[in-house]
C-alpha cells in the first residue's frame, strides 16, 4: 500500500507523535521542523490549524459534548451546561469539549468518551458519564 | 437460528451492545443454538436497539429493546406466540414508508465486511460490469443515470470523471470525501460503518473510468467506529484482489489507503481537504484550477462523496436507466435523507427525490418528539436555510430547493419544535463560521465574527440600522468569499429574518422573557 506521501506529511507525522505522546511539545515541534527541514512557523500553523491537535498534556478523561444544530434542537445546550458544572467538579481529572456533530443526530443529543459514542444525552445522564470517569481515580 | 443486532455507533450509543450480551447470556444459559451477526442499522432509530430474527428465510424484528426484554422475547420465539415488541418484517417496514434502498441495499442485512455475504447480496456486480464496459462506457452509464454529488453541491458526477478522464497526466487521484462534519448528517458514517466495501467497490470504479491507480478516503476523526470498519474492509478487499496490481484479474491496478482528518469542519470542502490531505493546514484553495484537472499533489483528482461513490457499483449492476427512472426533475435517483432533532421517528430514509418535506417531518417522522408544534426546519446542515410549515410542499429536489432559498445539501433535515429562538439559530451560525473558518479570506474569517457581535445585540429586539447592516453583512460574505462556508453561512441566517421576524421584534422578546 501506498506510504510515500504518508512519510511526507508534517500533519499525519503530528498526528502520530500526538497519538504517542497525548500532546505536541515545543520541542516536538520543533524536532518535527528541523527533522522535514520546514520552519518552527510552518509547523506551529499546523498544529494551531486543527482542533484535534494539543500543545499541552490533556486531562487524564476528555467527553467530548456535541454543540451543533441537531443536538440542540433535542437539549443539548442544558446538556452542555450540566456537563461543564460536573467537570468543575472533578478537580481536572476529566474535561470536556466541544463537538460539532458526531455522526449521532438521530439519538441526540449526543456526547463521546474514549472513542465511545453516548446517545440520547440529559442533562442528569452527562452527568452521571463525567462524575463516574470523575470518581474513577479517587476510588 | 440466526439473529441479527446492529453495530452502528448510533445503536450502540443507545443501547445494542447490551442487549446483544444479554441475548448472547440467555443463550448460553438456555443452551440456545443461535448465531448472532453483528449488522450496520437499518436506519430506523426510533425501534432501536432492535433485534432481527432469521427463520425459513424471512426476517422478523423486535424492539426497542432493552437487555431486561431479551428473555421475553426468546420464550415468545420459543413458544411461537406474540410479543408486545413485535415489529413485523423489517423489509415491509422499509417499503411501507416509500423507501427505496439502492445505496443502502445491503446496510443492516449483511455483517460490514463480510466478503461472502458481500457477493451473496450482488456485491462485486458492479465493477464486473465496469471492466467489461471500458472506462467510456462507465462515464457514459454514470452521466445516463443522472447522478449527482450528494455531498451536497449536486454536481454532475459523469461530468466531473469525463474531466479527469480527458486530463492528460501520468498521475491521477480518486479522493473519497468522508469528512461528513454538517450536524445532522449521519448518512456517510452508516455506509461505512454498515456496508464499507460497497465504498471501496465504487471507488475502484472510478478509478477504472478516469484512469487513476490511488485512491485515499479521507475520514474525520470524530468517527472512529467508521475507521475501524474501513480499514478492515480495505484490508478484505486486498486479500480478495478487489484492491492491488490485479482487480479481479483484469489488469488493472487500485490502490487505496485510509487517512484521517484532524477535527476541522473546513476540511469538508474538497481543496481544503486535498491540503490537509498533502499534510498542510486545511486553507481553501482558489478555484480555477479545479481538483480534476488540478488536484491532489497537482494532479487531476476526483473528489467525491461517500454516497456517490458507493452509489455507482449500483447503477452499473442494475443499469442506468433503473435509477434514472427514479426521482424528480433533474434531480435522479434516491436522496438519502437524515431525519433528526425533536422528532419522532428520526432515522435514515432513502427516498425516491420528489417527496415533499412535509411527508418527511410529519408523516415518516410524525412530527415533533417533545409533541410540541413543529416551528422550523433546517435542511442541509448549518449552512442550510430554517423552512417554516409553510414550506412543508417543497419536494426534495435540489432545484426546488434552491428556488426556495434554501438547499438539500447532503439530505440532512433537523426539526425544531416551537421552544426554538430563532435569533439564537441565526447568532449560532454565525459563530459556527468563526469557530470553524480557515481564515483565508477576509469576508468569511471577519464577517462572521461581526455577524455574532451583531446578532448578538439583536435579542431583546433588533434595530432598524442593525438589520440594514447584517444584510449587508450577509451580501459580502454571500458575494466575496471563496468557498461555500462563507458563501452560505447567510443562507440560515436569512432564512431565520425571513421566515421567523417575529423573533426579531422587540416586542416578542419581551412576550418570550415573560413567558
Amino acid at each position: 500500500m501506498p506510504e510515500r506521501d504518508a512519510a511526507k506529511s508534517v500533519l499525519s507525522v503530528l498526528q502520530e507523535i500526538q497519538e504517542r505522546a497525548g500532546y505536541v511539545s515545543r520541542q516536538a515541534v520543533a524536532e518535527v521542523a528541523a527533522h522535514l527541514n520546514l520552519s518552527r512557523a510552518e509547523v506551529d500553523g499546523v498544529v494551531s490549524f486543527y482542533t484535534d491537535l494539543r500543545t499541552s498534556p490533556p486531562p487524564e478523561h476528555v467527553v467530548k459534548v456535541c454543540r451543533a444544530e441537531a443536538c440542540q434542537a433535542s437539549g443539548a445546550r442544558a446538556v452542555w451546561d450540566a456537563a461543564e458544572a460536573a467537570a468543575a467538579r472533578s478537580d481536572g481529572t476529566v474535561g470536556i469539549e466541544a463537538v460539532y456533530c458526531l455522526g449521532n443526530c438521530a439519538c441526540g443529543p449526543s456526547a463521546m468518551s474514549e472513542d465511545r459514542v453516548l446517545g440520547r444525552m440529559s442533562p442528569e445522564r452527562i452527568e452521571a458519564v463525567l462524575d463516574a470517569l470523575g470518581q474513577e481515580r479517587r476510588a | 437460528m440466526k439473529v441479527f443486532i446492529s453495530t452502528d455507533s448510533s445503536s450502540l450509543s443507545i443501547g445494542a451492545g447490551e442487549v446483544a450480551e444479554a441475548l448472547e447470556s440467555a443463550a448460553r444459559t438456555r443452551g440456545l443454538d443461535l448465531t448472532l451477526v453483528r449488522t450496520g442499522s437499518r436506519g430506523l432509530f426510533w425501534l432501536e436497539p432492535m433485534l432481527e430474527v432469521e427463520r425459513d428465510g424471512r426476517r422478523v424484528a423486535y424492539g426497542p429493546l432493552t437487555p431486561a426484554d431479551v428473555p421475553g422475547v426468546l420464550d415468545a420465539l420459543a413458544a411461537e406466540h406474540g410479543h408486545p415488541l413485535v415489529l413485523g418484517a423489517p423489509d415491509a417496514l422499509l417499503a411501507e414508508q416509500g423507501q427505496q434502498r439502492v445505496n443502502f441495499r445491503r446496510c443492516g442485512l449483511v455483517a460490514p465486511g463480510d466478503w461472502d455475504a458481500y457477493l451473496a447480496m450482488g456485491g462485486l456486480q458492479g465493477v464486473r460490469k465496469a471492466l467489461e464496459l471500458g472506462a467510456g462506457g462507465v462515464i457514459e452509464a454514470v452521466t445516463a443515470s443522472g447522478l449527482r454529488g450528494r455531498g451536497g453541491a449536486g454536481f454532475p458526477t459523469g461530468i466531473k470523471w469525463r474531466t479527469t478522464h480527458e486530463a492528460a497526466a501520468e498521475v491521477k487521484y480518486i479522493v473519497c470525501n468522508a469528512d461528513e462534519g454538517d450536524s445532522g448528517t449521519f448518512a456517510d458514517r452508516m455506509l461505512m460503518e454498515g456496508d464499507p466495501l460497497s465504498l471501496i467497490e465504487g471507488m475502484v470504479i472510478a478509478g477504472y473510468a478516469v484512469g487513476a491507480t490511488e485512491g485515499f478516503i479521507f475520514l474525520r476523526s470524530e468517527y472512529p467506529s467508521a475507521r475501524e470498519a474501513l480499514q478492515r474492509a480495505i484490508d478484505v478487499a486486498y486479500a480478495h484482489g478487489l484492491l492491488g496490481a490485479d482487480v479481479l484479474g483484469s489488469g488493472v491496478r487500485f490502490d487505496l489507503s485510509l487517512r484521517i482528518g484532524a477535527g476541522a469542519y473546513i476540511c469538508g470542502e474538497e481543496t481544503s481537504l486535498l491540503e490537509s490531505l498533502e499534510g498542510k493546514r486545511g486553507t481553501v484553495r482558489f478555484k480555477p484550477p479545479l481538483p480534476a484537472m488540478d488536484g491532489l499533489f497537482g494532479k487531476p483528482t476526483v473528489v467525491n462523496n461517500v454516497i456517490t461513490l458507493a452509489t455507482v457499483p449500483a447503477i452499473l449492476a442494475d443499469g442506468a436507466e433503473v435509477y434514472a427512472a427514479l426521482g424528480h426533475g433533474r434531480s435522479r435517483g434516491t436522496l438519502t435523507v437524515q431525519l433528526c432533532g425533536n422528532v419522532r421517528r428520526p432515522g435514515l430514509y432513502e427516498l425516491p427525490f420528489g417527496v415533499t418535506l412535509g411527508q418527511v417531518v410529519e408523516t415518516l417522522g410524525g412530527g415533533s418528539a417533545s409533541g410540541r408544534p413543529v416551528r422550523a426546519v433546517q435542511v442541509g446542515g448549518p449552512l442550510g436555510a430554517y423552512f417554516p410549515a409553510e414550506l412543508f410542499d417543497t419536494p426534495l429536489d435540489y432545484e426546488a430547493f434552491a428556488e426556495r432559498g434554501g438547499m438539500l445539501g447532503h439530505g440532512g433535515v433537523v426539526v425544531f419544535d416551537d421552544t426554538v429562538d430563532m435569533v439564537e439559530q441565526a447568532r449560532f451560525a454565525m459563530e459556527f463560521c468563526a469557530l470553524e473558518s480557515c481564515g483565508k479570506c477576509t469576508p468569511c474569517r471577519i464577517g462572521s465574527t461581526r455577524g455574532t457581535e451583531l446578532i448578538e445585540r439583536m435579542r431583546g429586539g433588533a434595530q432598524a440600522e442593525d438589520l440594514e447592516l447584517l444584510e449587508d453583512l450577509c451580501t459580502v460574505m454571500e458575494q466575496g468569499s471563496l468557498c461555500a462556508l462563507g458563501g452560505l453561512t447567510p443562507t440560515p441566517v436569512r432564512s431565520a429574518l425571513q421566515h421567523f421576524p417575529e423573533d426579531f421584534r422587540p416586542a416578542a422578546a419581551a412576550v418570550a422573557a415573560a413567558g
